[in-house]
């Protein structure tokens, strides 16, 4: 990987990692990121982690771009030697998958899928290659999750699936976006997952949807009255196949101010993973599980 | 002291100069997308610069006062009436109890701001009163205004100066055809070099979808792409990349064929290539343009970029001198 620097106008420096998305590319962004943010840098006012890229707000009023950039490329070599583990924590996230409300809205936006004939999880299991519904569902919610950028839209987690490349899960976005989605849901397009926080116009697959809110302004919502969004790039993500009942009185805790969700804290270590990622996601899970 | 919405117009909107800080997390600037004509309608009314006020745009709202206010509206031309009088823009106005502000069909420019001596008073969310409508946050009540309405107001903290004015020579319209400076980069080796230059040559058009999230802009020739095998997780389109912050005035091009200019409202981030960035300095002027404003986009250096930005805060400087502020 060799990192391209680039201005983005006068106030920006975009760091591309890397122009292909994979486990290493996002462990250094989020460590360069972490380098930039460490360092103090006067006028830097920003710092955005994407999925394997970085973006850098600065006052050139404060700070001469060029002088901005030799100092982030002098934080580059101590960034890729980092010792790639994560002390992070893992978040049971519940879906109902093949819920009524995003099949009510695709309908509604057929004529702008790949497959009118098929549900957007009929169209991704086949696309992926699995027999049926069931089996890619077992598989979505059968590894955790990276919560590799967030943002889009406030508090929209975009997320990318520990698991060996060859058992990505891809699929395309609509032909056109969709000018509504519901909140909270499941959604996927190439290979990110993501939750959309709010409801509004989007182009990813629509899986299902989770009882629990990610995004609320009005900060009324238990978990989120210290600060209104929930998701931090390098969060894990486990989903968690609920059904109508399960999501029903999920909603209703909610509403009662009762639901707590599930978090423990987690350790990745990019080595362990590459060894033996099975056994590193069992262990993961497991970590999820207890809670 | 209150303010009560009659009529709310198209899109008004509560802004200050914005909520940095939290675009890493999604939440855009937001704040005004004319700073430069919020800043001179606080100005004129002995406001904080970055007082919140409301942004009206294409339509004017219709607004009573509950009790005698200093009121400047500055930015687009949308004539300014007080109980059906016709009055100056760019100026500060006595306002009575009771007195209706109305406003007449834009003539030019597209957003207008109004100040009210001692601001609109609405919460400070993340450390901002400006509206972040997509995200129903902050502002009033995280949305455009209503009828009925009815906005709290903030005491004044200086002398009103009815009477003041802009002087003509520190406003600054878009022109025609409007000229956006550019810095080219970020993604811009996705085209060929026939892409890239035609792109600066055509002549384009603002789009209907313009408002602030982006300008979509439509005329020019499709953009070209530069041959590759797709990296893997950008998709399987030219105008693709792995999904990355979009910078705000950042151009993207998805397709190839429209490009959009992101701006306070922005989309965080994304899956579309991006051609470079319009320089801080001209950002104001994309909040005064309107649909089918001819439009010609010019690349310009980081040393004209500096430049600019200079020129810019030296315009600052003589607003603030030219109201005694």
């Amino acid at each position: 990987m060799s990192i391209r620097y680039a201005f983005g106008g006068d106030e920006h420096i975009f760091v591309e990692i890397d122009e292909a998305m994979s486990l290493e590319a996002f462990f250094q962004t989020l460590s360069l990121s972490k380098a930039v943010r460490e360092s103090r840098i006067a006028g830097v006012s920003e710092i955005c982690p994407a999925n394997a890229s970085l973006q850098i707000r600065f006052d050139p009023d404060r700070i001469a771009p060029d002088d901005l950039l030799r100092e982030i490329r002098a934080l580059e070599t101590a960034a890729k030697r980092a010792e790639p583990v994560l002390r992070t924590r893992i978040v049971d996230i519940p879906v109902f998958y093949g819920d009524p409300w995003t099949h009510e809205t695709m309908m509604r936006f057929r004529e702008r899928h790949q497959d009118p004939a098929a549900t957007d999880l009929e169209y991704a299991a086949r696309v992926n290659g699995f027999a049926g519904v069931e089996d890619f569902i077992a598989a979505h919610a059968g590894a955790p999750w990276f919560v590799s950028m967030v943002g889009f839209v406030a508090g929209l987690p975009f997320m990318y699936q520990m698991v060996e490349r060859e058992r990505q899960l891809q699929v395309p976005k609509y032909l056109r976006p969709r000018t509504d989605t519901p909140k909270l849901t499941i959604g996927h397009g190439g290979c990110f997952g993501c939750i959309y926080s709010v409801r509004g116009a989007g182009g990813y697959q629509m899986f299902g949807v989770t009882p629990m809110p990610i995004y609320d302004p009005q900060q009324q919502i238990s978990y989120l009255r210290e600060f209104m969004i929930f998701f931090n790039p390098g969060d894990i993500v486990r989903f968690r196949p609920i059904d109508r009942a399960g999501y029903d009185a999920a909603c209703d805790d909610v509403a009662a101010g009762r639901f707590e969700p599930a978090i423990r804290p987690a350790v990745f270590s990019l080595d362990a993973f590459r060894a033996d990622p099975i056994a590193c996601n069992a262990a993961l899970l497991e970590a999820g599980h207890d809670a | 002291m209150t303010l009560e919405v009659i009529k709310p117009g198209l899109a008004t909107t509560v802004q200050d100069l914005g909520r940095p800080g939290y675009y890493h997390l999604g939440i855009p600037l937001s704040g005004g997308m004319d700073r430069y004509a919020l800043r001179a309608a606080n100005l004129l009314v002995g406001n904080a610069p970055g007082d919140a006020v409301l942004e009206a745009v294409f339509l004017g709202p219709e607004l009573r006062f509950t009790a005698d206010a200093l009121i400047a509206v500055t930015g687009a031309t949308l004539p300014v009436k007080l109980d059906g009088a016709a009055q100056p823009g760019w100026t500060a106005l006595a306002v009575r109890a009771g007195q209706t502000l109305s406003f007449d069909f834009l003539k030019a420019g597209a957003r207008a701001y109004i100040a009210i001596a001692g601001g609109i008073d609405v919460p400070v969310v993340l450390g901002s009163r400006s509206t972040y409508a997509l995200g129903a946050l902050g502002g009033w009540q995280g949305r455009a205004l209503a009828a009925g309405d009815v906005l709290p107001l903030g005491t004044p903290h200086a002398a009103g100066r009815e009477g003041v004015s802009v002087p003509e020579a520190l406003r600054r319209p878009p022109g025609d055809p409007a000229v956006l400076r550019v810095l080219p980069g970020l993604y811009a080796h996705r085209l060929t070099e026939a892409a890239l230059r035609g792109f600066f040559d055509d002549e384009w058009k603002v789009a209907p979808e313009a408002d602030r999230i982006g300008y979509r802009f439509r005329g020019g020739r499709p953009l070209a792409f530069v041959d590759r095998t797709p990296p893997f997780g950008a998709g399987s389109d030219p105008s693709n990349i792995v999904d990355s912050g979009y910078p705000y005035g950042s151009i993207q091009v998805p397709g190839g064929a429209e490009p959009i200019v992101l701006h306070r409202d922005a989309v965080s981030g994304g899956g579309y290539f991006m051609i470079g960035a319009v320089i801080s300095a001209d950002m104001d002027l994309i909040g005064q343009m309107q649909p089918h404003q001819r439009t010609r986009f010019v690349a310009v250096d980081m040393p004209a970029a500096l430049a600019a930005r200079r020129e810019r805060a030296e315009r600052l400087r003589a607003l603030a001198a030219a109201l005694g502020a």
